[in-house]
């Protein structure tokens, strides 16, 4: 796949779990993703959902994405302009789900990048580049596995199966 | 080459090739769960991948568990779109009031050893309790595994848990489950890997303690907790399914990236603080917090030897203290039910509980009550997040059942011990 973006950093801490990043009771109303971004990190991070702008970068920890497998954690990011996140690791649910929806999940050494830093994040095939404009570093980032890619290249599981019926032809 | 681990051995055979740890397999799944929480976006899915026929049908079970009852117009519709997709494709569909999915497909037989079970929903790791490769995924995932059957999981690292000795009075499976919370959450890339639980103090605990132990792995961000299948194990599945399984037993050189000994002998009641499950303490060290709410339910507290157990110890103390709010939420209507044949029911709410219809809802904010603003909270749930049970402002501890009923007597976290040893 052939991906740039560049962004402002909206920084997060550890273990951010999926309903820190939409609380399970807003799907209470709906599960339309436009219409639940203005409560993304509404307790974690107050002030998220009118600070993003398109192409803006999460970066968080260990373990982002952990607890409920709910979907509507990854929808709703990539609504508000998010595609992709820079984490020290990922939860399992959260990093199929993210691949799923297209949206690049990379592990990479996060501690040095604040809130706000300006960051490039570039994937052109195997290729991945993360530039910290900020501090002018390169942020060295763990290559997306085959299954990843795969799954990005297509833009996700329903391209995927809608192309081939299956996840392995038979 | 090395033995093979449980989990290598149940996803070699789903994926039919010889497949070890790092190795990311496609593998045909032997039973897919749903709720109304993550199935009305997997068929939004299903149908931007052409809605095909769904592959096997016979072998989904959907449950309509979080919004039980609905409280919104919205999550009414959710179940009208899922029954009316249940009934296109032929699945089978639990309605409101039935319970929790994998509460049900353990309750069915839709569970057994060997088997490879993916459930749209997190604690589908539970089923790890009788012996099978279970996990949770999200929406789209289910969405694929309807259309094609499949599934695509790295296969993971083990770790070996060995349980040794007997538990004390007052010392449950959930203070098992919080105490390796809090051993195995620190270790850094915990997630991803396999528990797989053994030694001799697994023969003395029954299939709901089980259950517990399973249900909490997904805490410590692991993606199975498989328990060696024994007499337990098979005497539990001889009521609900024809013995057409296998136990998978590990090679006696499987290789572990670790092991580790919980002395379940010397155990102590465990409380996770708020606001993260993780944050296990002994209870000495939340002794004495006042509390305002007691909920007994959900996957890892609402089974009926739960509710008993915590009755015996609200009834030991005289009842809840004055002004703390008791709820309770069976996990199935078949627990339900055993709770009003033996009375349990009837007496926990001559003590004021507020009984909810079974399956999620209050764990998680999506149904029924809610604490109110600035509630402090013990619970038998499994999730202690800010905001978790539809309050960003209450706070929620973790704990046994018996530490909850115990609390609720005197309005500030108890050990339970000094009820049921005095």
């Amino acid at each position: 796949m052939e991906f740039r973006t560049e962004g402002s950093v909206h920084r997060l801490g550890d273990d951010i779990n999926t309903d820190h990043i939409i609380s399970s009771s807003r799907k209470k109303e709906t599960l339309d993703p436009h219409r639940l971004k203005e409560f993304l990190f509404e307790v974690s991070k107050p002030g998220f959902a009118a600070a993003v702008n398109e192409g803006d970068v999460v970066v968080a920890g260990a373990n982002f994405g952990c607890g409920s497998a709910m979907e509507v954690a990854v929808t709703t990011l990539i609504a508000s302009g998010i595609h992709v996140i820079l984490a020290r690791s990922f939860a399992r649910t959260y990093y199929r789900n993210a691949l799923n929806n297209g949206l690049i999940p990379l592990e990479c050494d996060v501690s040095d990048t604040r809130d706000g830093d300006r960051i490039e994040v570039v994937v052109s095939g195997v290729d991945v580049r993360v530039t910290n404009l900020t501090r002018r570093t390169c942020i060295p980032t763990k290559a997306l596995p085959p299954t990843a890619r795969e799954l990005l290249d297509v833009g996700g599981i329903v391209p995927l199966i809608r192309g081939r019926g299956a996840l392995c032809p038979s | 080459m090395a033995g093979k681990t449980i989990s290598e051995k149940i996803l070699s055979a789903k994926s039919g090739t010889s497949t070890s740890s790092g190795d990311v397999v496609i593998c045909e799944a032997d039973r897919l769960l749903g709720t109304d929480a993550a199935t009305p976006m997997a068929i939004d899915y299903f149908r931007q991948m052409g809605e095909p026929a769904v592959a096997n049908p016979e072998r989904v079970l959907v449950a309509l568990d979080h919004y039980a009852p609905p409280t919104t117009t919205a999550t009414k519709e959710f179940h009208d779109q899922v029954r009316g997709f249940g009934s296109t494709h032929g699945l089978c569909v639990c309605d409101v009031g039935d319970g929790i999915s994998h509460q049900l497909a353990a309750e069915r037989g839709w569970a057994r050893p060997g088997d490879l079970i993916v459930g749209a929903d997190s604690h589908t790791v539970t089923l790890g309790a009788l012996g099978a490769f279970a996990t949770g995924i999200g929406s789209s995932d289910l969405a694929a595994a309807l259309a094609c059957g499949q599934v695509w999981l790295r296969v993971p690292e083990t770790v070996r848990v060995s349980l040794e000795g007997t538990l004390s009075l007052g010392v449950t499976a959930k203070d098992i489950g919080l105490a390796l919370l809090a051993e195995v959450s620190g270790v850094e890339s915990s997630g991803y890997v396999a528990l797989e639980f053994g030694g001799g103090g697994v023969a003395r605990l029954d299939m709901d303690e089980r259950f517990v132990v399973s249900n909490l792995v997904v805490e410590m961000g692991a993606k199975a907790g498989i328990f060696l299948v024994d007499q337990t194990t098979e005497r539990y599945l001889s009521d609900r399914s024809p013995h057409d399984w296998q136990a998978v037993e590990p090679d006696t050189d499987a290789r572990y990236v670790r092991n580790i000994l919980i002395d379940v002998d010397t155990l102590s009641p465990r409380v996770a603080l708020p606001h993260d499950p993780t944050n296990v303490v002994e209870i000495s060290e939340a002794q004495g917090q006042p509390i305002d709410t007691a909920f007994f339910g959900t996957c890892s507290g609402g089974r009926a030897g739960d509710f008993r157990r915590a009755l015996n110890v609200l009834e030991l103390s005289g009842g809840p203290a004055a002004g703390v709010r008791l709820i309770v939420t069976p996990a199935s209507r078949i627990v339900h039910t055993e709770l009003v044949a033996d009375g349990t029911m009837d007496a926990l709410r001559d003590l004021g509980a507020e009984i909810t219809v079974p399956g999620c809802g209050p764990c998680c904010g999506t149904s029924a009550p809610i604490p109110g603003p600035g509630a402090m909270v013990v619970s038998t749930a499994n999730r202690n997040y800010q905001g978790r049970m539809g309050d960003a402002s209450a706070s929620i501890y973790l704990a046994s059942p018996e530490t909850c009923a115990a609390s609720a007597a005197t309005g500030c976290i108890t050990d339970p011990r000094t009820v049921l040893d005095a």
